[in-house]
């Protein structure tokens, strides 16, 4: 058993006119299977409205499939009696760090979510400093995190996970309102956490360059799942993730056009020290 | 003007009032709000702008930063001072133009009545300055703990009082933000008239409200993710506990109120 699992998974939103009966569908998954195991660092690609967030939510239990099952552990989410530990066991990351705070300190922001699944006070207290060295931000304990950077905002967010004890952490696009360094801040804390604690990560983003250190990627469009295989695969089909509005990492995107233009580079370069080794390789 | 609004913000510090129960606070807040009231002579209220310099000296917030939110609610206390300039005729008569006449006792009763605002306002900041939105979310739990009994969602309110102090600040924010883009594309929030100007807010607050219940749905989903179904089995990291320092408090608070009503009995003409 995985440690998620998918099974022909549905999503449809409705609209609905004045008088309260249903004026328009729209699919947003569509059919969607897939196992997540556990240890694992998966990426999710995909343009915007291709499905990502209602695909994490249903990881969370904060939407139930229209048709198909989600199970975390499995814990079935339609299976109301089981919706705290599933929250519990794959926490959640939002976009925007401002809008996923309820404390006005760094502390009582991580201890939100231990309190909620009645973790006794000592513990916390134990919790609370362990989640804090975890994403390196013990520094900060007593600020408020309005002061915070982007960065660290989104570090804080991820310890209030972290602090929850969880198997899986789902991260809906957290570095889109971030600048490099603070992307970087957060990557790196995700792998550590990855590689440290192996939590398993399923980080959503439309940034290639946070994908090529990824165990998987999987690529989304219109609501299905279209690639899902180890990076350096992925990215060898540059011409299909180009038609579903996706660019590559730049260092693939050099070597697909020189490979177009006759030079024998081989398939699967992901980042620039790759290239260059495989360049270097070609002059001798 | 909105960035003056210190009103709800919390200022982080160690001091012995930071360290205060909240509940001690909350009844402190409204013992002084009451004594405020209670007050009828200029050596009352001199009292409580005693107590009130006291206890933001200990606190070490520093004035500045507590009177720039005063600046906010400036144009309340000036039409308030204007109306009671004209409401008391007592003592001689100073300044009399067309139909308003300014007795010497008008102006005093001005001033008490300035003062007093005032110092409402400094003593309630004081409170949510001193004091994190979450403790103060656990303070009224707790305290009004027994409304419960009537069925009162007492958990609820808190909490919905803690996120608007939370929010404040950073829609506070954004609204400078909102501001800012418009006038960049040629608003004019400086406009003459008072009709005029507050036309010209309505392309600032349209956004903003929007932008606040993005916010609002955001907030509970990231909520919900996190496990919180309300008050229930929760547990907390800092729960509250009476300490000696909240009896040395309450002992305080309890003179104090001792003091202003003493001087309200007083018979004296000061
Ligand atoms: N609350 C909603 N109501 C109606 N339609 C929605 C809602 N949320 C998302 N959608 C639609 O579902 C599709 C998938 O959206 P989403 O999962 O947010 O995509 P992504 O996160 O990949 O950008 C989009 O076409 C979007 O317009
Ligand atoms: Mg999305």
């Amino acid at each position: 058993m995985a440690l998620i699992d998918i099974l022909h998974l549905f999503h449809s939103f409705y609209r609905y006119d004045e008088s309260g009966s249903v004026s328009g569908t729209k699919a947003a998954l569509k059919d969607v299977t897939l196992s997540i195991e556990a240890g694992s660092f998966v990426a999710v690609l995909g343009h915007n409205g291709s499905g990502k967030s209602t695909l994490a939510k249903h990881i969370n239990a904060l939407f139930l499939p229209s048709k198909g099952d989600v199970k975390v552990n499995g814990r079935n989410t339609r299976d109301a009696g089981e919706v705290l530990l599933i929250r519990r066991d794959a926490g959640m990351v939002f976009q925007n760090p401002d809008n996923q705070m309820i404390a006005n300190v760094v502390e009582e922001e991580i201890a939100f979510g231990p309190e909620n699944i009645g973790v006794p006070t000592e513990e916390i207290w134990e919790r609370v400093g362990d989640a804090l060295e975890r994403v390196g931000m013990t520094a900060y304990r007593m600020h408020s995190p309005d002061r915070l950077s982007g960065g660290q905002k989104q570090r804080v967010a991820i310890a209030g996970v972290v602090a929850m004890k969880p198997q899986c952490i789902i991260l809906d696009e957290p570095t889109a309102m971030l600048d490099p360094m603070g992307r970087r801040e957060v990557l790196r804390t995700l792998h550590e956490l990855n590689e440290k604690e192996k939590i398993t990560i399923l980080l959503i983003t439309h940034h290639m360059d946070e994908t090529i250190d990824a165990d998987r990627v999987i690529v989304m469009d219109d609501g299905e799942v279209v690639l899902d295989d180890v990076p350096s695969v992925v990215f060898s089909h540059v011409e299909e993730l180009r038609s579903r509005g996706l660019d590559v990492p730049v260092a693939t995107q050099l070597a697909y056009e020189l490979r177009q233009k006759g030079l024998e580079l081989p398939d699967g370069i992901l980042s620039e020290e790759e290239f260059v080794e495989a360049y270097l390789k070609l002059c001798k | 003007m909105f960035k003056d609004i210190t009103l709800g913000q919390y200022y982080p510090g160690e001091s012995v009032i930071h360290k205060l129960d909240p509940r001690t606070k909350l009844s402190g807040t409204m013992l002084f709000l009451i004594s405020l009231f209670i007050n009828d002579k200029f050596i009352g209220l001199g009292l409580a702008f005693l107590f009130l310099m006291t206890m933001i000296k200990i606190s070490g917030v520093p004035l500045r930063f507590i009177t720039r939110g005063l600046k906010g609610i400036f144009l309340i206390v000036l039409i308030t001072v204007l109306f009671s300039v004209f409401y008391v005729d007592s003592g001689t008569l100073l300044v009399e133009f067309w139909v308003f006449k300014i007795y010497s006792g008008g102006l005093a009763n001005a001033a008490f009545i300035a003062l007093r605002i005032m110092l409402l306002v400094i003593g309630s900041s004081l409170m949510t300055l001193t004091t994190t939105p979450t403790r103060l979310t656990d303070g009224l739990e707790k305290g009004l703990r027994f409304l419960n009994v009537i069925h009162f969602p007492v958990h609820a309110l808190a909490m919905i009082m803690s996120i608007a102090l939370r929010f404040i600040p950073i829609l506070t924010q954004e609204m400078n933000k909102i501001m800012k883009a418009q006038m960049a594309r040629g608003a004019d929030f400086e406009k003459r008239g008072f009709l005029r100007r507050i036309r010209g807010y309505v392309p600032l607050l349209v956004p903003l409200i929007i932008s606040a219940f993005r916010r609002a749905a955001d907030l509970s989903q990231a909520m919900d993710a996190r496990c919180y179904h309300g008050g229930k089995g929760r547990t907390k990291m800092k729960p509250l506990r009476y300490a000696r320092r909240d009896f040395i408090g309450y002992l305080v608070l309890f003179s104090f109120l001792a003091a202003t009503i003493a001087i309200r009995i007083m018979p004296c003409g000061c």
